[in-house]
């Protein structure tokens, strides 16, 4: 540019500047903000588990292996045990996800398979409403409207199973509006849009010369489904529920005001139980000491849950994904 | 031929039978699974209009302080806590953005196919499922034992839950750029500096913001990683760097348990308002994507 101004009309227009110059300094420094951005997520997700080690240290050791596992979590006694918190997460997150799959699965079939194009964009919409209100707000929905609301037909249940050997266990007296089943349907609703959209995004990926090759044989639109759609896109569904798995163990707010804040193991899914986030938030603003070392070990607990699962889910995907290739 | 008058008709258009009523049923329970999300959802929505659309008024968004849970509504406001979630969620929108866009920017533009890029590109992936009290936590061991609470480090916490999301989204966006514009530049004699700010994120850039939108909406209603690293106050403070702050979701959070008529009406207006916070922010980023989306998958 301002070699081309300086160059004599014997010059050709700028060749001042040989080609093979070393790349200007704000070039490389752009290139390494940028890299110095992507390092971020790797420092944080280590500084999470480092400084989350560091503080429930003092848990850890005074409260041993099987101090850390026991059912007792008393303050006065300074014993906490976090075995009754890892039972009402794992619980209630299961209950969501035997309500949540198959709900999200049979949409993200309809979808794909069942609406025309159109149409489907409108519905992708509304799914994805359910994770835009707020976890706080389910949460308040939960215990002033839903939880009341809930409490008679959950005695009525209770009424109508007494005496029948196994669901008596399961859904017999005690019964509370508040409880871990409750946490299981909110639970589930909050992460249907999650589950729903990473299965379409799977079963969208089904060629579309497989699905006429079924229907050419004379195969209806379910059995299609069945023999050309799920053996393609099993594992990445299989995939998508362990991220919904995921996040419904992470999820706090609403599981800690629906569930009733009662750290007990019991087979009764109507009575009132404590999950590891609930707990910590209802209990960590007052904490201190020991008591608060033991809730951010809690946590670490979480972290490391959630990351197993959230690996496994993407382990899942990529073999599946290989094995569909080499099919 | 003779023998073609001895076959059965069948009808192979339609299936009939047993097999026919299987797919009906099929396609039946599909759409009864879409009713039923649509309850819970409607739901809720009305409840939450129907109970808040009383509490709203210009006192309730600005007046101050919250009053007391004991006092009925009319006294007093939310002012500190519309206050506190525009100015936490606003910063960590400020800084997640940014890096994220940058982050992206490394993994598709820089790194290529080399193993780092991968790696955080699956970290970012694995990042998005850390639970938000968890961030809440790592925030408050690093930040708040030692500078005290603030709304910075609300800011801190909700940038750490969008700088995922706002990575992934950019990638993606960013993956859908043709290489020729790419090449186009470079022959000009651009740096590659140069080519990814002025050529492929400027035409990616629906795709963005849209993205961060949607994050940003998310972020404004997170409760779990503000609780204890903001500490939720009364009166408004109006300096997001120090001192303990508020925000509208830790208020429902703190209203919701309480037994008076008059915190349970101010939780539904906060409600209110915070729905329709992330609501207008989703569909800004539906109405960016619709209009300024240039690559599409």
């Amino acid at each position: 540019m301002s070699a081309v101004t300086k160059a004599g009309p014997a010059t050709p227009a700028g060749s001042a500047r040989p080609l093979s110059q070393a790349r200007p300094l704000g070039d490389r420094a752009f290139a390494l903000i940028a890299l110095a951005s992507g390092l971020l997520v790797l420092v944080i997700l280590v500084l999470i588990v480092v400084s989350t080690a560091q503080q429930s240290t003092t848990w850890f050791t005074t409260a041993g292996f099987s101090g850390i596992f026991s059912t007792v979590w008393d303050q006065s006694t300074n014993q906490y045990g976090a075995m009754a918190y890892l039972y009402g997460t794992v619980i209630a997150s299961l209950i969501a996800i035997i309500i949540s799959v198959p709900v999200s699965v049979s949409i993200a079939l309809l979808l794909t398979e069942v609406v025309p194009r159109r149409w489907s964009q409108p519905i992708v919409y509304v799914i994805d409403l359910l994770a835009v209100v707020p976890s706080v707000v389910w949460g308040l929905w939960g215990i002033i409207v839903f939880v009341p609301w809930l409490a008679p037909i959950y005695a009525s249940i209770a009424s109508g199973v007494k005496g029948i050997p196994v669901l008596d266990n399961l859904f017999g007296a005690p019964t509370a509006g508040a409880s871990f089943f409750t946490a299981g349907i909110i639970l589930a609703i909050m992460i249907t849009p999650i589950i729903t959209s990473l299965s379409r995004e799977v079963i969208a990926t089904v060629p579309t010369t497989d699905k006429e090759g079924a229907y050419a044989l004379g195969a209806t639109r379910w059995e299609m489904i069945g023999g050309v759609v799920w053996p393609h896109s099993q594992g990445g569904v299989v995939g998508a529920i362990l991220v919904g798995l995921g996040r419904a163990m992470g999820e706090t707010i609403a599981v800690a005001l629906v569930m009733g804040s009662s750290a007990e193991v019991t087979s009764h899914l109507f009575a009132p139980g404590y999950a590891i986030a609930g707990v910590i938030a209802n209990q960590f603003p007052e904490a201190s000491g020991e008591f608060r070392s033991a809730l951010i070990g809690l946590g670490l607990f979480l972290f490391v849950i959630t990351i197993i699962v959230n690996l496994t889910a993407r382990a899942v995907v990529q073999r599946s994904a290989r094995r569909m290739r080499g099919a | 031929m003779a023998v073609a008058s001895e076959q059965r008709t069948v009808d192979l258009r339609e299936p009939g039978g047993w097999r026919r009523s299987k797919n009906q049923i099929a396609t039946f329970f599909m759409w009864l699974a879409f009713v039923a999300t649509l309850v819970p959802l409607v739901f809720v929505l009305v409840t939450v209009v129907s109970k808040g659309v009383g509490a709203i008024s210009w006192q309730f968004l600005s007046g101050s302080p919250i009053p007391p849970n004991v006092l009925p509504l009319g006294v007093g406001g939310m002012g500190p806590a519309v206050v506190g979630t525009l100015e936490i969620t606003g910063f960590a929108a400020l800084i997640a953005i940014p890096l994220g866009v940058l982050g992206a920017v490394y993994i598709s533009e820089y790194g290529g196919r080399n193993w780092l890029a991968k790696l955080i590109a699956f970290m970012a992936d694995v990042m998005t499922g850390v639970p938000s009290i968890v961030m809440g936590l790592f925030i408050f061991s690093i930040w708040v034992l030692h500078f005290g609470y603030s709304g910075l480090a609300g800011s801190f916490a909700l940038a750490c839950l969008m700088l995922p999301i706002v990575i992934r989204s950019t990638y993606e966006m960013l993956l859908l750029v043709p290489n020729e514009l790419r090449e186009a530049s470079y022959a000009l004699g651009a740096t590659k500096s140069r080519v990814t700010l002025t050529v492929v994120l400027p035409s990616a850039i629906g795709g963005i913001v849209s993205g961060a939108l949607l994050s940003v909406a998310r972020a404004a209603g997170e409760t779990a990683p503000l609780l204890f690293v903001i500490l939720t106050v009364e009166a408004t403070n109006s300096n997001l760097f120090s001192g303990a702050d508020t925000a509208l979701s830790t208020q429902i959070f703190v209203n919701a348990q309480s037994p008076y008529v008059g915190a349970e009406a101010r939780a539904w207006g906060a409600a209110l308002t915070l729905i329709v916070i992330s609501f207008a922010l989703m569909l800004i980023a539906r109405i960016v994507t619709a209009r300024f989306t240039r690559y599409t998958r």
